[in-house]
């Protein structure tokens, strides 16, 4: 048993930025020439290229017509067979929705646990990944052997250090059939007309569960007001329908990266950090001088919202003047 | 419908932690518990999908005796019995030895479903779910806002990312694992709180399900997280403190 497998994915026709950062966790782990990365689909052509030009291991393309659409038991199948096919030390995926709906059972045929959500790996190979809601951190090591199943975070690891190519290319074509999937995929949807553009935002007024009620929103509100921003919020916020789900920040709703993002009362769940990360000024103000959120911001006010956001508020209103 | 809710007690959400002495885990001796948030939708679905079309909810959770408390909270708000697998060293198990556990005794209740929340909030691993569905040879949904019964098996509503959205039909018996804020959570009446008392609740310790323990991945140390970035704390009155932000946004930061 050696090398190291990624398993990519592609979002609208390319090699998505966490497959990339997942390759370049596996280039921490190993040896890049022992890296091979793998892509599923019934059309591999155009992404193994993509791949084989960024990386010196190997590309390979598992095809078959039944892995387009995704579903969890044609993935498991086709990467059951790769894994058995590669014997690989370890196994390394971005940290999706899509992983998270076929690796952990991937990994339970093989008698291991994925190690998910890795934002971390140190030199002797121990794996670092949040707990409670990104409070702590984790260390976490194989106890056992076999094969190592890992998956990293988005954001944790240097997309742009994978840049050396000429990897090899081969096809694979699992065996598999179409009674053996069992779930059968609708077309993807989005729910309601967008009226909110966060993409293009400049300035972000985030709101979590520390705003307490619904009727508090329009301190908040005013506050993006006096800014020019706009407001978004935390999946509780939305998941409560104080506002609507196109106002959610986070793995769930939308990732944002404006001038400016002020987190009001949001602790700063990993699943927030996430969308919200890659602002290039970020303030948080929270009542728990302990809250997560504070690990990633330029400013903090650790205070209560309903006070500090009104007092900001007037505050920006008298500069502007 | 026979429909099994896997459910798991975790420290209240608010309650602050500190590391204990061995630096492997939180300090317990004076945490509040309460019902895992995503369990909780799952547990909702359930009791909605047997108002509707009949059938059990039977109520499955692992861990020390200190589990009972949230146990009695589901069958207050409506399951009709319990099964509570006794098991002081759950810490000690990884998601595999834990769903190895789940799936010994929903085995044996042959279930049309099986529900539980898409993650738990202290570990985090969102596994359990997918792996029970393994385990039992079920296929599996994940990430689920609502399930709703066809006359082949079921239609769930799944989430993707980035405000997408997408049905998936599934075959009975299955797993599915729920999403919070799919659903609306009932609080328990005070003639359910009565009845849970009277509900079957039945306890497993978990050496008599014979299943693995060691586990394949261990947690080694907790620690906090280091500073990602040199944090500027802000301190003084909340007037004052407003002031020197607008401030420094203005000289350092350039967005006023």
């Amino acid at each position: 048993m050696s090398g190291i497998l990624v398993v990519a994915e592609q979002r609208a026709g390319r090699i998505s930025r966490i497959s990339w950062e997942a390759l370049a966790a596996a280039h921490r782990l190993g040896d890049a020439r022992t890296v091979t990365a793998v892509v599923l689909g019934a059309e591999t052509e155009t992404p193994a290229a993509e791949l084989a030009a960024k990386i010196s291991g190997k590309v390979l393309r598992v095809e078959h017509g039944l892995l387009t659409p995704y579903t969890a038991d044609g993935y498991i199948i086709a990467l059951q067979q790769v894994i058995e096919r590669e014997e690989p030390a370890c196994v390394i995926f971005p940290h999706t929705y899509q992983v998270r709906d076929y690796a952990p059972a991937l990994a339970a045929r093989f008698a291991q646990v994925l190690i998910s959500d890795v934002i971390a790996i140190s030199e002797d190979r121990v794996f670092i990944r949040p707990l409670m809601q990104g409070r702590l951190n984790g260390s976490y090591r194989k106890s056992s052997s076999g094969i190592c199943f890992v998956s990293v975070q988005a954001g944790a690891f240097p997309a742009e250090t994978v840049i050396a190519g000429a990897a090899t290319v081969e096809l694979f074509a699992p065996v598999m059939d179409a009674a053996q999937l069992r779930t059968r995929p609708g077309e993807p949807y989005r729910a309601a007309a967008q009226t909110v553009d966060l993409g293009s935002a400049q300035i972000i007024v985030g709101v979590g569960r520390g705003i307490k009620s619904q009727e508090n929103l329009p301190i908040v509100q005013e506050l993006a007001a006096a800014l020019g921003g706009e407001v978004a919020a935390s999946r509780p916020i939305c998941d409560a329908g104080w506002l609507p789900m196109e106002f959610q920040v986070g793995s769930s709703g939308h990732t944002v990266a404006p001038k400016l993002y002020i987190a009001a009362g949001i602790s700063g769940a990993i699943q927030h950090l996430v969308g919200m990360k890659g602002s290039q000024c970020i303030v948080a103000i929270n009542k728990d001088p302990d809250a997560p959120i504070f690990e990633i911001a330029d400013y903090g006010i650790v205070g209560d919202l309903m006070e500090v956001v009104p007092a900001l508020t007037a505050a920006v209103k008298e500069a502007r003047q | 419908m026979k429909i099994i809710v896997a459910i798991k007690q975790v420290p209240e959400r608010d309650a602050p932690v500190c590391i204990d002495a061995a630096g492997k885990w939180i300090e317990e001796s004076d945490l509040q518990f309460a019902m895992n948030e995503s369990d909780a939708h799952a547990l909702e679905e359930a009791l909605q999908l047997k108002e509707k079309h009949g059938g059990e909810v039977i109520v499955l959770s692992a861990g020390p005796e200190r589990v009972a408390t949230t146990i009695r909270e589901a069958l207050a708000k409506g399951a009709d019995r319990a099964i509570h697998i006794i098991c002081d060293d759950l810490q000690k198990r990884d998601a595999l030895g834990l769903a190895r556990l789940l799936a010994a005794t929903a085995k044996s209740e042959n279930p049309d479903l099986v529900l539980t929340g898409l993650q738990s909030e202290d570990l985090g691993f969102g596994q359990t779910g997918v792996i029970l569905a393994e385990l039992l040879g079920l296929p599996h949904a994940t990430l689920i806002l609502h399930i709703e019964k066809t006359d082949s098996g079921i239609e769930v509503k799944r989430e993707l990312e980035e405000g997408w959205f997408q049905n998936i039909q599934l075959p009975l018996p299955a797993v599915v694992t729920m999403q919070s804020g799919g659903n609306k959570l009932r609080y328990a009446t005070l003639m359910g709180i009565k009845r849970a008392k009277t509900k079957e609740l039945r306890q497993i310790p978990a050496i008599e399900l014979g299943v693995a323990s060691e586990p394949t991945v261990l947690l080694e140390k907790i620690s906090w997280p280091q500073k990602q970035k040199a944090t500027q704390m802000i301190t003084g009155s909340a007037k004052d403190a407003a002031a020197t932000l607008v401030a420094k946004l203005k000289t350092e930061v350039h967005v006023l």
